[in-house]
């Protein structure tokens, strides 16, 4: 196989860290390789030093494109070069169609008046080439983020990449929409583009990998034939250590119902005729988790935003708690009544990033813990360690700044912040999104151990996996209506995933 | 390498205090600069005096306008409603002769209702603070130019003037600034406690009192240099007492804790079971009570009320919290900060008309300073 590229003994220091120390990693022409290992290993640094995010003279070691040593000053050298990433992070322009953000920067134009003719006609001619079913004058806000991600690519490849890198692509799509990836992604490959791949989705990494590089803690810790390895082995490798199963079998005590929801449905704010949770009921009870199952838009995160008083459009239903019929019109209400809500996309809902652990973590519960008008500073801080310590999040005093912070101890600090309002009932929407398998395994456990104490919990998660794995109960739920309700020992990866395409014939 | 880390580790500040020691050390450069140009007047305590005066009605305003940034919003009217709430003071005094306490009363309510009005437009109809607060700029001064029949309204007697005019006597100066310190030392002593009551840090007494000794040496200061003079003015009395009681609010109350949420991630705050709208409409009408003061000591100085009153003070005030390290974006930013930077700017105006620089060249100069300002501060934020 052709060498498309070689990168040698790369080193790359922050202040005070050691980002990158030494790293070998070579990709050959249609190649897919995967790049894996804990949050802070060094993986998305390495591709920033690849992509000339970081400049030729800010790391150390050499990087060989087709044979040739380089020393790119830009992004954009780096994209001449054939070299195309797609961040973690989506970097669309909303406002824009399909098209301009294809062609964002490089338009085809005449003393800076742009042919608009020839920017639909070769977008649609690329999107047809790369099989993407898209319309080049859609805009990209009314895409589903699948799509969305497809767009990434058809840009990345606008301009004849051979090497594209992908950074958790499928972090936020639905097992079709992954499907529908991996089907261009393999298309890309027999075309001879190489790939590198990074995801903490194991079963993904094993789909089409040639090869897989572990990194741990800016080392390579060694690059093997994925025919070689399996996941066990690529946990051990990324880790350091075996793991057993990270998913603790207990089963739990159940008490009396602690939630019942009753025909609730919520419509879209913005189309009002639009039920986005249609007529759902269920209960949980104390000490139980009831798992949420469901693909993209099925109306799970729109259930709990409901329940806790935060939808913004139309909704009913009755929800009883306890035993009461509760009704909750806010946030502060259902915090009142005792239900605490670990968001999902804790950059957005979650924390405030600058400001410190302490006032994260204390703010739901601040006219509690500190008192009602007046602060009591030495109170919240003396809590907040103590919920630090409790769910040992990794930082040096409370008084550090929440996005200074890794992924996993940001979700610990969530956590922490909503297990500070001492709720009654949880509920956790993606509590494990795009943190490392250490801080994954805390937070299971972490779970159980509150059923234990008799919280009742609502997980909802994209990660099938997760919800087998710790639910006494799954419900399923597509386009907004519930499909299915399994107990543990009857759920099965098929059936649950039948019930979330809605092909499952025991509708109830 | 590593011996440049430990360095580095023992000698780190908070990012914030060290944008106080560089606001200080600024502010002391400018200062030195003055008094060095205008032949040792300039740090005369008769100019100190002067400038803290000159700083009180921006620097009051910039209080109120520090915590609305922080919320993430912003008022561009305060200009326009010091001059209406100030010119409806001047008319209940002058005019209809209801006396002092009506006349501040009018004040103060005018300008809270108007700002209450404003913030729940923003709050509950979501129109963005900056076209509400900027309908506010030509609403108000259109409103106060209507009322006063675009006369200049004045106001002779001394009684209103006192406000803005007169002086502490020296001995209660000193009888002030006696209970500030047995104060200061209370709250270090208790903060001492508390911490070692929660098992933080070493709770030492004599480490917290350290600490306190240099706003206890700056308070003596300040007070020997303006007992020097005439006494502490009026004005700048009420401007310390402002000051105090937004660093309270903005440090130590669950409101001032959700001014900084809501600024800092709204919809995190949101979620978190605050009611943002309630919190937002209550720190405008702060401002509302902060602008009526200010207008007071407005007109009290001038002696009169006139319709263009307060013209451009909205500026002068976000220009004080910006200069004060205050984030616009909302989330970030002191009390202590925008005084400072009102300060700054006071200082500004202050040297230059000591120096008899022309009109023009001030402005050019406060406007590069403001900008100099904010990009020092960028640049510091990414190394």
């Amino acid at each position: 196989m052709k060498k498309i590229l070689e990168m040698r003994n790369i080193s790359k220091e922050f202040p005070g860290v050691k980002a990158l120390d030494g790293v070998t990693f070579d990709l050959g022409e249609g190649e897919f390789h995967s790049l894996v290992g804990e949050n802070g290993a060094g993986k998305s640094t390495l591709m920033k030093v690849l992509s000339g995010v970081y400049p030729f003279g800010s790391y150390g070691g050499d990087i060989v494109v087709a044979g040739e040593v380089r020393q790119f000053q830009t992004v954009r050298q780096a994209e001449e070069a054939g070299i195309a990433i797609i961040f973690q992070e989506l970097s669309l322009v909303k406002e824009l169609t399909v098209a301009e953000n294809i062609f964002l920067g490089k338009e085809p134009n005449r003393f800076g008046i742009i042919n608009w003719s020839e920017v639909y006609q070769k977008s649609s001619q690329l999107l047809k080439d790369l099989n993407l079913p898209l319309d080049p004058r859609t805009k990209v806000e009314n895409l589903g983020i699948g799509q969305q991600q497809l767009v990434e690519i058809a840009k990345a490849l606008s301009h004849n990449a051979k090497l594209l890198v992908l950074d958790e692509p499928t972090a936020a799509l639905t097992e079709s929409e992954v499907e529908t990836l991996f089907e261009i992604l393999k298309d890309l490959k027999a075309r001879g583009v190489g790939m590198i791949y990074i995801s903490h989705k194991l079963d993904e990494v094993f789909m089409m990998s040639d090869r897989i590089t572990v990194l741990r803690d800016g080392r390579t810790v060694g690059t093997n034939n994925a025919a070689d390895l399996d996941k066990d082995k690529v946990i051990a490798l990324m880790v350091g250590r075996e793991v057993g199963d990270i998913f603790p079998t207990t089963t739990h005590e159940l008490g009396e119902t602690a939630l019942e929801v009753k025909n609730l449905t919520a419509f879209d704010p913005d189309v009002s005729e639009k039920k986005l949770v249609d007529n759902v009921s269920f209960h949980v009870k104390k000490g139980e988790v009831l798992g949420i199952s469901g693909l993209m838009g099925a109306g799970r995160s729109e259930l709990l935003m409901t329940i806790f008083g935060a939808w913004r459009g139309k909704h009913s239903g009755e929800i009883i708690i306890d035993g009461q019929k509760t009704p909750i019109n806010s946030p502060a209400d259902a915090i009142r009544n005792g239900i605490g809500f670990v968001t999902e996309d804790r950059k957005r809902f979650g924390l405030i990033l600058e400001q410190t652990i302490r006032d994260n973590a204390t703010l739901a519960c601040l006219k509690q813990i500190s008192g009602k008008f007046i602060t009591d500073r030495a109170r919240e801080t003396a809590a907040t360690r103590e919920v630090m310590r409790s769910l040992h999040v990794k930082a040096s005093s409370p008084m550090t700044i929440a996005g200074t912070l890794s992924g996993g101890n940001q979700q610990k600090v969530v956590l922490g912040k909503w297990l500070l309002t001492k709720p009654k009932v949880l509920f956790l929407d993606e509590p494990t999104r795009g943190i490392d398998v250490g801080a994954k395994q805390e937070i299971y456990s972490e779970i159980n151990l509150l059923a234990e104490k008799g919280l009742a919990i609502v997980l909802v998660s994209s990660e099938l996996p997760e919800v087998l794995g710790l639910s006494d109960r799954i419900l399923v739920l597509h386009e907004g209506k519930t499909t299915g309700e399994f107990s543990r020992s009857e759920a099965t990866p098929e059936k649950v995933m039948a019930a979330a395409t809605g092909e499952s014939k025991t509708l109830i | 390498m590593s011996e440049t880390q430990t360095e580095k580790k023992r000698f780190k500040i908070e990012t914030s205090a060290l944008r106080a020691y560089t606001m200080l050390g600024a502010l002391a450069l400018i200062w030195l600069f003055f008094h060095w140009q205008t032949g040792g007047i300039f740090m005369m305590p008769r100019n100190l005096s002067n400038l803290m005066l000159q700083t009180s009605v921006t620097g009051i305003i910039a209080v109120g306008m520090l915590m609305v940034i922080v919320a993430g919003q912003i008022d561009l009217s305060v200009g326009s409603i010091l001059g209406l709430s100030g010119g409806v003071a001047a008319i209940v005094y002058t005019d209809l002769q209801w006396g002092i306490y009506a006349a501040i009363f009018a004040a103060i309510a005018v300008a809270v209702i108007i700002e209450l009005f404003q913030g729940a437009l923003i709050a509950y109809l979501n129109i963005p603070a900056f076209i509400v607060t900027l309908g506010g700029l030509l609403a108000w001064r259109g409103a106060i130019k209507g009322i006063s029949q675009s006369e200049t309204v004045p106001v002779a007697d001394e009684t209103f003037k006192a406000i803005g005019q007169q002086y502490i006597p020296p001995a209660i100066g000193w009888f002030i600034a006696a209970i500030a310190i047995i104060a200061i030392l209370y709250f270090a002593v208790a903060r001492a406690r508390a911490e070692k009551s929660y098992g933080l840090g070493e709770g030492k007494v004599g480490a917290q009192i350290l600490k306190s000794l240099l706003p206890i040496g700056g308070i003596i200061v300040f007070i020997f240099v303006m007992n020097s003079e005439s006494g502490v003015p009026n004005p700048v009395l009420i401007l310390i007492f402002v000051a105090l009681v937004g660093y309270f609010i903005t440090t130590n109350t669950t409101f001032g804790r959700y001014l900084y949420a809501i600024g800092g991630n709204a919809e995190a705050a949101r979620l978190s079971g605050i009611n943002n709208k309630i919190q937002i409409v209550k720190v405008f009408a702060l401002l509302g009570a902060l602008t009526g003061i200010a207008a007071l000591i407005f007109t009290a100085r001038v002696g009169s009320a006139a319709p263009g009153a307060g013209g451009l003070k909205e500026l002068d005030a976000i220009a004080a919290c910006v200069i004060g390290g205050t984030s616009l974006m909302g989330g970030r930013g002191t009390v202590f900060g925008a005084c400072l930077g009102a300060l700054i700017m006071a200082s500004l105006d202050n040297g230059m008309s000591l120096l008899n620089v022309q009109d023009y060249m001030q402005e050019l100069v406060k406007g590069g300073i403001l900008v100099a300002a904010v990009g020092l501060d960028m640049i510091g934020k990414k190394s």
